[in-house]
């Protein structure tokens, strides 16, 4: 296990942006002040350009200005109009104008989410929970599909308020607490291994692209 | 002061450390514990692998560089599996900071395994609009995308001459870190246009995806590194998620014992304070 420092100044900037960052885990000091600055700064700047060569020139100025002949050409101009008043939210006289554009990215959006969900989380969730809860062929998985329809019934009957948890529906809900603890545990279990998948990802990086130590 | 009020009063670094030290450790003398793959990972290999060779597959990769540990395993992994069934892959990104990443997967596999850009696969780049952009995108690539990463027009690249819709396409494999991901994908392009999807996510968001694994609305999941490491053993090339699980295990034993440790501590002083 040697060394194989690299020589590329790229990687020399990554590893020590990391280490600034991972000097806030020590105390709050001026280099990592330093390095969260430069992210937001480098962060804003990049989808700025992003935005405009990747969404806004291709998809609306390209085929305004620069492919004659462009099918439907006063559907790009609507757009552009209301992108525009978008802008408009700058000036306190005139940021009325930019409600046309948001009622439209409203609708839009409300329209897309609300058919998507529809099939997708009600329709196809309430479908999977319709199970055979006994078939003697398949032990393991009827006990599997008797504790995941027992686990909706009762979380649901939790979230019922307009009866008093009392009685056999206090005991459905007091069994559909455990049921969320549960999967609370889990959640914050998996939340620990992705935090803990960063550090290594970083890790990795410092070992090897910078330092040459171990190579992953 | 007794230990456990000491233990209480422990100034939080010297948690950071010892974590520090747990991950640095194995990293750097591996104990080579085994990895079992569990069903959800199982399904996300049958599922790419059952699908016939020379296929065109969607691939979207919706991360940026502070997911890339765990994700980039997961892409890398499935592009490798794609590209050995021969299969012609479709890329898109719809979180700003993916293209670079996907970009760079794409490339140096495809250099490796023997790929011809435009023919065996094309990186469209990244498109701002989330949800919308699922949507148009299912009516047609190449109007949501006139151009690729790169900026040449979609209609010159042969590979996009042929597919323009999910109709010619066989699976849409998801990479996500979070909003947009596999949640819209499912919602927008999998019950819309009827498209079998798998999907690798971050271990944060992996808990809200297992419903759509026990609907089948998603084929398989691969959740956060250790997903990554069991698809990486599935498809027999070890990499970067399989040598991190080592670090990651000793961390999560040292976890385990601080959870356990600061419950008997609770106890212990409830339990007294009771007794006073």
């Amino acid at each position: 296990m040697g060394f194989d420092v690299s020589p590329d100044p790229g990687v020399w900037i990554a590893a020590l942006l990391t280490l600034f960052i991972f000097s806030f885990l020590y105390k709050d000091n001026p280099l990592y002040k330093f390095a969260e600055h430069l992210f937001v700064g480098v962060s804003a700047g990049y989808i700025v350009v992003q935005q405009f060569w990747q969404v806004l020139f291709p998809n609306l100025i390209e085929p305004m200005f620069f492919q004659p002949g462009t099918a439907d050409a006063w559907k790009f101009w609507i757009g552009a109009v209301l992108c525009v008043l978008l802008f408009t939210r700058f000036s306190a006289k005139a940021s009325w104008l930019s409600r046309f554009a948001i009622a439209v990215i409203i609708g839009v959006y409300a329209g897309a989410k609300t058919t998507g969900f529809a099939q997708a989380e009600v329709v196809a969730q309430v479908q999977a929970t319709m199970l055979n809860l006994w078939d003697p062929a398949h032990i393991g998985a009827s006990i599997n599909n008797i504790v995941l329809v027992v686990g909706v019934v009762c979380t649901l009957v939790f979230f019922f308020f307009s009866t008093e948890h009392k009685g056999p529906v206090g005991g459905a809900a007091k069994l559909g607490i455990w049921y969320l603890m549960v999967s609370f545990g889990a959640a914050y279990g998996f939340t620990v291994m992705s935090r803990i998948s960063l550090l290594i990802g970083r890790f990795q990086f410092l070992l090897d692209q910078w330092l040459g130590i171990v190579r992953f | 002061m007794s230990w456990g009020e000491r233990l209480e009063k422990l100034d939080r670094r010297w948690i950071f450390l010892a974590v520090g030290f747990l991950v640095l450790i194995p990293l750097l003398f591996p104990f080579k514990l085994p990895i079992a793959v569990s069903g959800p990972a199982r399904r996300y290999f049958e599922a790419v692998d059952k699908i016939p060779d020379g296929s065109t597959v969607v691939v979207s990769g919706d991360f940026d560089p502070a997911s890339a540990p765990e994700l980039m395993p997961m892409l890398t992994s499935s592009v490798r599996h794609l590209f050995r069934k021969n299969c012609k892959i479709i890329a898109l990104q719809l979180w700003p900071g993916g293209p670079p990443l996907v970009d760079g997967v794409l490339h140096s596999l495809g250099d490796e395994m023997g790929k011809k850009y435009g023919v065996d696969y094309v990186n469209l780049g990244y498109k701002s609009g989330n949800e919308v952009v699922m949507l148009a995108f299912g009516t047609s690539f190449s109007r949501t995308f006139p151009n690729d990463y790169s900026g040449t027009p979609v209609k010159q690249l042969p590979l996009m001459q042929k597919n323009d819709n999910f109709e010619t396409t066989k699976l849409l494999v998801n990479i996500s870190a979070g909003y947009p991901g596999t949640k819209e994908w499912v919602q927008q392009a999998q019950g819309r246009f009827h498209i079998t999807m798998v999907s690798g996510s971050t271990a944060v968001q992996a808990p809200e995806l297992y419903p759509y694994l026990q609907s089948g609305q998603v084929l398989g999941l691969l959740g956060g590194m250790a997903g990554a490491a069991e698809y990486e053993k599935s498809t027999g090339v070890l990499g970067p998620a399989t040598k991190g699980m080592d670090a990651q295990s000793s961390a999560h034993v040292f976890i385990m014992f601080l959870i356990l440790l600061g419950n008997a501590i609770y106890f212990a002083r409830r339990n007294a304070q009771g007794r006073a």
